[in-house]
């Protein structure tokens, strides 16, 4: 990836958090779209903004680019208070929303500028071709957008957010309508952009398998709520193995296991199986005595994953068919 | 500020609907001059009625220049607002609609400034439509027609302006119709607002143009004392004022005068007040929008 | 014998009369020889148009006349709308033609003394139905004419003199003639409303009076008209 260039001086400290929300709430007319959010992203984190389609995740973005006004709460960035001081923080902040819209009448070259400039920069030709060539649009800068494909149109946008060197990426669904070798060309940008670049980047997604490869500290909200917040290692804690017990039975053995000292390890009783969560360390012990019971098990399954684990937070299985692209 | 105002209208006139805009007045004003050209005759008999039975008519000299404008404004500037809707109701909408809205308002500009330099940007559109129309209704007609005295039709009398007092009267009238044209601009900028797809507020600007003209032409006694003085339309025709002569005490006109002056001012405050208004609103309304789009 | 002076009276009168209509026709003549004496001429002037429903402003315009009656106003540098009626304008036309002159006694205009001599066409069929001309006698010009047409009603000359006495030519002349109304739907016209108060309506039919007034600055005297002009 080409160097970035220096063009916009950063004015907050370093190690400090990036981003701090503090009871953060939106009411529509129709419906509550966040209740009382707090998280807090540090500086370099990749900070993953995880729910269903309709948790609010777009609209707290929303909120933080100020597209939309808060009903309540509060919102810093840098160390700054959003309400106040919204020009000096927005120009630290480059953000991919859902879909990038651009101008379809434009070039590539000629949206880049006109973004560009709003950002408050003195661009040169030179320097907007460099970011075209990051992005690997450099052969098509003076194609309509119009006959660029999606993920043309996803690149375009990034170097949209990146051409002022901003400190702070948002991407909202950034991995949308990409195939599978654009989803991995944007786990390597974000990748990039952490490592190297020393950005704090912020993604929300749903693509939970992405997620988990590439956040640092990850957000989890469900209907407008936070659910949980943490890094990867505090989410995945050895004491908090889940493991899946397929029966015959699942009433009969669930009867059974709540009369044991398993009881209060048991976690959703399913159509063919049982959730159960416990350390690591027990899992031996949970087969023998579950022999020893004489439940039938047909099958046992342990290990974290992330969509088990935000299945285990926020739902049933009956929610995966919203994951689905 | 400035820089926005650039970058507006760039936007603007790298759209090629404006062209179209562009292109619809130029056809319009060529064919009514190519229908003068070929039968200017009719068409002054139309409008001097039977005064031709008492009067000796001078067809040739009448049909100049000056006159193929004054027909050409009268015809045309009624259907002006739609070209300007078509654009001032187009750039908060449609941004929307492109979904380019949220990309221009998470930048690090005030949502004031950017309406301001939309609006602007719609104005200098206005402004260059009507200089446009202004050259072809104008210096084209003076070059196909000639030059001579203007004779007015009003509804009740016929003025006749001597060659060397109408430049200065046109100049005034289209900058007069720059304004009232901007009033319909900032009406459907106002519109464009509450939208998501610009055919809202455009469809919406022309159907409150056409409705209001119709009340402000009708001559119902209720209408005339309680909504015509308010409604913008009735204001909108203040630029053939410039074209109404004073008259002494034998009933001569004075060159260089204007009838009612005052009247004139008054409908262009008038008009600058609802620019404000509508302008005003649109950036307050703006300003507490949430961009879902 | 006592019959005949019954009837003497009458013979007086009928002398009388026919002395006073020898005297009218005579007067015409006389005045006519004056005129007759102006072929053709260019006169330049100003012109001033005062119609209720026309506003003009004054037109420099030129004048044109050639025997026997040809009469034209032209605005050569701009555009003017002259009633049709224009022909009687001119003196020379209105005493052309067979006539009966008769007396119709004396007036008074600006303190002088006028000869009024009512002039019926013998010509039945003709446009003019009677003209009534009060006559300076001493100087032979005709001050005022009132002209009652068939179809245009009646038009009035007013005619002042100075410099151009000796061809009974006036320096200024006021033609007032009849006019319709002038109307256009609003519709069609768009008129600009501001708002003052409306002129009060008269009927669209009525006819209506309109002055012409000329003031002569110049006249080019039997100098030759060429006919394209009348046209």
């Amino acid at each position: 990836m080409a160097a970035c260039y220096e063009t916009v001086t950063c004015s907050y400290q370093l190690n400090m958090d990036v981003i701090n929300v503090s009871h953060l709430s939106k009411q529509f007319r129709e419906f509550d779209a966040v209740t009382d959010l707090s998280f807090t992203v540090r500086e370099a984190d990749v900070y993953g903004f995880l729910g269903q389609n309709g948790a609010g995740k777009s609209t707290t973005i929303r909120m933080l680019l100020t597209l939309i006004t808060p009903t309540a709460g509060e919102i810093e960035l840098f160390g700054m208070n959003l309400r106040t001081h919204r020009k000096e923080i927005l120009r630290q902040v480059g953000a991919v929303i859902e879909r990038p819209d651009l101008y379809k009448y434009l070039s590539a070259y000629e949206n880049l500028l006109l973004f560009a400039k709003m950002s408050g920069l003195r661009v040169q030709r030179k320097q907007l071709m460099e970011q075209l060539e990051m992005v690997g649009l450099a052969e098509r800068a003076g194609s309509k957008v119009k006959t660029y494909s999606q993920g043309m149109k996803q690149r375009l946008g990034i170097a949209i957010a990146l051409v002022h060197n901003p400190q702070l990426v948002i991407l909202d669904e950034p991995v949308n309508g990409l195939d599978p070798q654009g989803i991995a060309d944007m786990r390597n940008l974000i990748m990039h952009l952490s490592r190297h670049l020393k950005k704090t980047v912020m993604v929300s997604s749903h693509l939970l398998n992405e997620m988990e490869q590439i956040a640092t500290r990850m957000l989890i909200i469900d209907k407008g709520k936070k659910i949980t917040e943490g890094t990867v290692d505090e989410l995945f804690d050895p004491a908090k193995t889940l493991v899946e017990v397929e029966v015959d039975d699942t009433k009969a053995a669930a009867e059974i296991i709540s009369k044991s000292h398993w009881a209060a390890r048991l976690q959703q009783v399913n159509a063919d199986h049982l959730v159960l969560q416990l350390h690591k360390n027990q899992l031996a012990q949970l087969n023998k005595d579950l022999i020893e019971m004489n439940i039938e098990v047909t099958g046992f399954k342990s290990g974290n994953s992330l969509e088990k684990y935000f299945l285990s937070l926020t739902g049933t299985n009956q929610h995966v068919a919203a994951f689905t692209n | 500020m400035w820089q926005l105002l650039q970058i507006e209208l760039f936007k603007i006139f790298r759209k090629p609907r404006t062209y179209i805009s562009f292109g619809a007045i130029a056809a319009m004003v060529i064919i009514v001059q190519i229908a003068l050209k070929f039968d200017g005759q009719s068409y002054i008999e139309f409008i001097l009625g039977s005064l031709k039975e008492t009067l000796d008519i001078p067809y040739a000299t009448i049909l100049n220049g000056y006159f193929v404008c004054f027909v050409i404004l009268n015809l045309l500037l009624i259907h002006i607002p739609l070209l300007i809707a078509l654009v001032a109701g187009d750039e908060v909408a449609g941004e929307a609609n492109m979904g380019t809205l949220r990309l221009l308002v998470s930048k690090p500009v005030s949502r004031t400034e950017l309406m301001l330099a939309k609006f602007f940007a719609t104005v200098v559109y206005t402004a260059l439509l009507l200089a446009w129309m202004a050259f072809l209704s104008l210096a084209l007609s003076i070059l196909l027609f000639g030059k001579n005295d203007l004779i007015i039709a009003r509804s009740d009398a016929l003025e006749i302006i001597s060659r060397t007092d109408i430049m200065w009267r046109y100049l005034a009238a289209f900058a007069y119709a720059t304004i009232a044209l901007t009033t319909v601009a900032a009406l459907a900028f106002l519109l464009s607002v509450f939208a998501e797809n610009s055919i809202g507020p455009i469809v919406s600007t022309i159907s409150i143009v056409i409705v209001f003209t119709i009340l402000s032409e009708m001559q119902i006694p209720l209408y005339d004392r309680t909504v015509k003085p308010y409604l913008f339309t009735s204001h909108m025709l203040g630029w053939k004022g410039f074209f109404y002569l004073k008259t002494d005490a034998e009933g001569v006109s004075i060159p260089g005068t204007i009838e009612n002056l005052p009247a004139v001012l008054k409908s262009m405050g008038i008009l600058l007040g609802y620019i404000v208004l509508f302008a005003g609103a649109a950036i307050v309304v703006f300003k507490r929008k949430d961009i879902l789009s | 014998m006592k019959y005949f002076f019954y009837i003497l009276p009458f013979f007086l009168f009928a002398f009388a009369a026919n002395s006073y209509a020898q005297d009218a026709t005579a007067l015409v003549k006389k005045v006519k020889a004056k005129l007759d004496k102006v072929n053709d001429y260019e006169a330049t002037g100003e012109m001033k148009t005062n119609v209720s429903f026309m506003k003009v402003p004054a037109a420099q315009v030129k004048v044109y006349f050639k025997k026997p009656g040809k009469v034209k106003i032209k605005n050569e540098k701009g555009v003017s709308l002259v009633p049709k009626g224009t022909v009687s304008i001119s003196l020379n036309n209105l005493l052309s033609g067979q006539y009966q002159a008769l007396d119709g006694g004396t007036d008074n205009i600006d303190g002088i003394t006028v000869k009024i001599v009512k002039l019926l066409p013998l010509d039945e069929n003709g446009e003019v139905v009677l003209s009534k001309l009060y006559i300076d006698e001493a100087r032979l010009l005709i001050l005022r004419s009132k002209t009652t047409t068939r179809e245009s009603g009646t038009n009035e000359l007013e005619m002042s003199y100075g410099k151009f006495t000796d061809y009974a030519l006036p320096d200024k002349i006021v033609f007032s003639f009849n006019t319709q109304d002038y109307k256009l739907p609003k519709g069609v016209t768009f008129d600009y409303d501001d708002g003052s108060q409306k002129k009060k309506e008269t009927g669209t039919k009525e006819s209506q009076r309109g002055k012409i007034e000329i003031t002569y600055s110049r006249y080019i005297i039997n100098k030759g008209v060429s006919d394209d002009v009348f046209k």
